[in-house]
């Protein structure tokens, strides 16, 4: 009888895992809806001895470029063999098809099992090599590589730094569970920081990527975290009596603005990023929430109803008179600056319709940049092309990405589960 | 062997219903309907009735525990909770007896405490729904307070937008979820 006890309780907890396994594994798949105006033409060749490699690195770079809007990447087949110097480049037939620039380059196996890449971007009408580099690596660093490739083809061709190896947040909500995902960029390679019963909201990147704080109602009332993702530890730094929320690091990364209720109503408060030293920065009695740093970290963009209905805001951050910025409509808010500090992403209620806004905030000129209706979470990547913000299509929560001027987007799903509350991570030392 | 590995997968695929949220409902009625009266069996035992009538009485039932008033349907402290308009957090005058009521049992009771959660709909962005719903809940509290409740056992949160009572996206949805839950210790 025992037996049977012991192989029905193993029988049953391999079907439990292999139901949850699949599921959990369910990713970001992310697809581009629609192109940016003027698209650099590419041609990404597959690299000499590449299918040694027991995955595709030119794959993945091309998929980037593609992704980023900002090129147009052609058919690189039919050249056999592969050429890796610019000697062996026959020019003109890149010409013809088009191509502004090229990649490439070779994959050789170490005898210790690891692998040497080198590959050359070229320029194709002046048949001139543009940059070059190789890297020592082994198969479990290939994505890395590629995304840094990618970066480099990015930079050299825009003038702008690549975000191909920045870090996602996000918050999936499936069968009743809530789970705070840490992705790639590109949607792989997802990894579960917290997985709870109750909701998540308001993920905020410390600007070293290292920590993540956030608030979860675990506790049946929101509490502010801050969790490191390098030793998967995590701290409460606001459990006030009443709410706890809204958590924004100042850009030494030393400080949270948070907004809390414990004096009554929902002000911004000010603690060093261990929760020590609160102390209050807003003073109304209105509701003032999502406090959100400037890049110099001098001032505060917040959301206040103080003049009777929610507008944004900004104050010094030390403390002091806060200046009205929206003056459209009765309902803007969340708002978030750009990395260089000239804009403002917020979202604006306009006819029933919740849409991501951007506001130059010299000319105070503002642009609806989405075509989707139910908008929220606006956040920046690093290098301020794009926005990543959450949004509703078919009756579920989706992300969806949009260029700055409103011409590049993208949809991020997963399958049967609803996806919220997006975080661009920080660039990452190399 | 092989027996006991078979009866392990049939109890294996069973459980496996189990991995799932909805349990294999129980059909409690009997196959056969005895029509001649019998006392309701106690609890805890089956529930097939004996086919003779007995001659011994039945024993009594379980000696009398009063009934919770926090939990009692027919008493207005089971009614837990306030309903608002649109972006309002204004208690209007029906649920007035209801806070007196609860205002009168936190005095009463020395050891009772209670958590006010605030709630809002979807519509908007989340930490501006959580101020919202905060809102709520402290215009809640106050009224108790001003209702004779003592301020120190009571505690107002916000759930904002985030545990919605009614899932779908119509008026009569947002309706159920613009709401103040007035919980007592123990039931959170």
């Amino acid at each position: 009888m025992k037996r049977i006890l012991q192989l029905v309780a193993a029988g049953w907890m391999l079907a439990c895992i292999a139901t949850h396994a699949g599921v959990a594994r369910a990713q970001l798949t992310i697809e581009i809806t629609g192109g940016g105006g003027s698209q650099i033409p590419i041609a990404v060749l597959q690299m000499a001895g590449e299918s040694r490699l027991p995955q595709s690195i030119t794959e993945i770079v091309e998929a980037d470029l593609n992704r980023s809007g900002r090129f147009r990447t052609l058919y690189a087949g039919g050249v056999n063999p592969a050429p890796t110097e610019p000697a062996q480049v026959n020019f003109a037939e890149w010409r013809n098809r088009s191509a502004d620039a090229m990649l490439i380059g070779s994959v050789q196996p170490l005898p210790d099992g690891r692998f040497e890449v080198r590959f050359r971007l070229l320029d194709v009408p002046k048949q001139t090599q543009l940059g070059g580099f190789a890297y020592t690596l082994n198969a479990s660093q290939i994505r890395v590589t590629a995304h840094r490739i990618a970066d480099f083809i990015y930079e050299k061709l825009t003038g702008e730094r690549g975000v191909f190896s920045t870090k996602v947040a996000y918050v999936v909500k499936q069968d009743g569970r809530f789970e705070l995902r840490v992705a790639d960029a590109d949607g792989q390679g997802a990894q579960v920081a917290l997985a709870s019963r109750e909701p998540i909201i308001s993920p905020a990147w410390a600007p070293d990527g290292t920590r993540i704080a956030y608030v979860s109602f675990e506790a049946k009332k929101p509490v502010v975290y801050v969790h490191s993702l390098t030793t998967s530890r995590r701290q409460p730094v606001a459990n006030f009596k009443g709410s706890n929320s809204a958590p924004a690091w100042s850009p030494d990364g030393k400080q949270l603005a948070v907004v809390l209720s414990r004096e009554g109503g929902s002000q911004i408060f000010l603690m060093n990023a261990d929760g020590s030293n609160t102390r209050r920065i807003t003073q109304s009695t209105a509701v003032d929430t999502e406090p959100s740093f400037s890049p110099d970290g001098q001032s505060l963009y917040f959301t206040s109803d103080r003049g009777g209905s929610p507008q944004i805001y900004r104050m010094p951050s030390s403390g002091g008179e806060p200046t009205r910025i929206t003056f459209n409509g009765s309902y803007n808010v969340s708002p978030r600056p750009s990395p260089d500090g000239k804009t403002l992403a917020y979202v604006a209620r306009e006819g029933g319709r919740f849409q991501v806004t951007v506001m130059d905030l010299a000319s105070k000129q503002t642009q609806v940049v989405t075509d989707t209706q139910r908008d929220e979470s606006p956040s920046f990547a690093p290098n301020g092309r794009l926005i990543l913000y959450a949004t509703e299509l078919g009756g579920r929560g989706v992300l969806a990405a949009v260029s700055a001027d409103g011409r590049v987007k993208q949809r991020l799903t997963i399958q049967a589960a609803d996806v919220r509350e997006p975080a661009w991570g920080p660039y990452l030392a190399q | 062997m092989k027996k006991q590995i078979t009866l392990a997968m049939a109890l294996s695929v069973a459980l496996l219903f189990g991995c799932s949220s909805d349990p294999i409902a129980e059909d409690g009625k009997p196959a056969v309907e005895d029509r001649t009266p019998q006392p309701v069996p106690p609890p805890g035992t089956q529930g097939t009735p004996p086919a003779q009538p007995r001659v011994v009485p039945p024993p009594g039932p379980s000696r009398g525990v009063p009934l919770d008033p926090l939990k009692d349907p027919s008493n207005v402290l089971s009614k837990r909770s306030i309903f608002y308009e649109y972006d309002s957090d204004v208690i209007k005058e029906e649920y007035r007896p209801m806070l007196q009521a609860h205002a009168k049992y936190l005095s009463a009771n020395r050891t009772a405490r209670m958590l006010i959660q605030g709630n809002t709909d979807e519509r908007g962005s989340r930490e501006y729904n959580l101020a919202l719903g905060q809102r709520r809940a402290e215009a809640a509290r106050r009224m108790l307070v001003l209702l004779g409740a003592p301020e120190d056992r009571i505690e107002a949160v916000s759930l904002g937008e985030e545990k919605p009572r009614a899932s779908g996206s119509s008026e009569a949805d947002y309706a159920q979820n613009r709401r103040s839950d007035l919980l007592y210790g123990g039931e959170f």
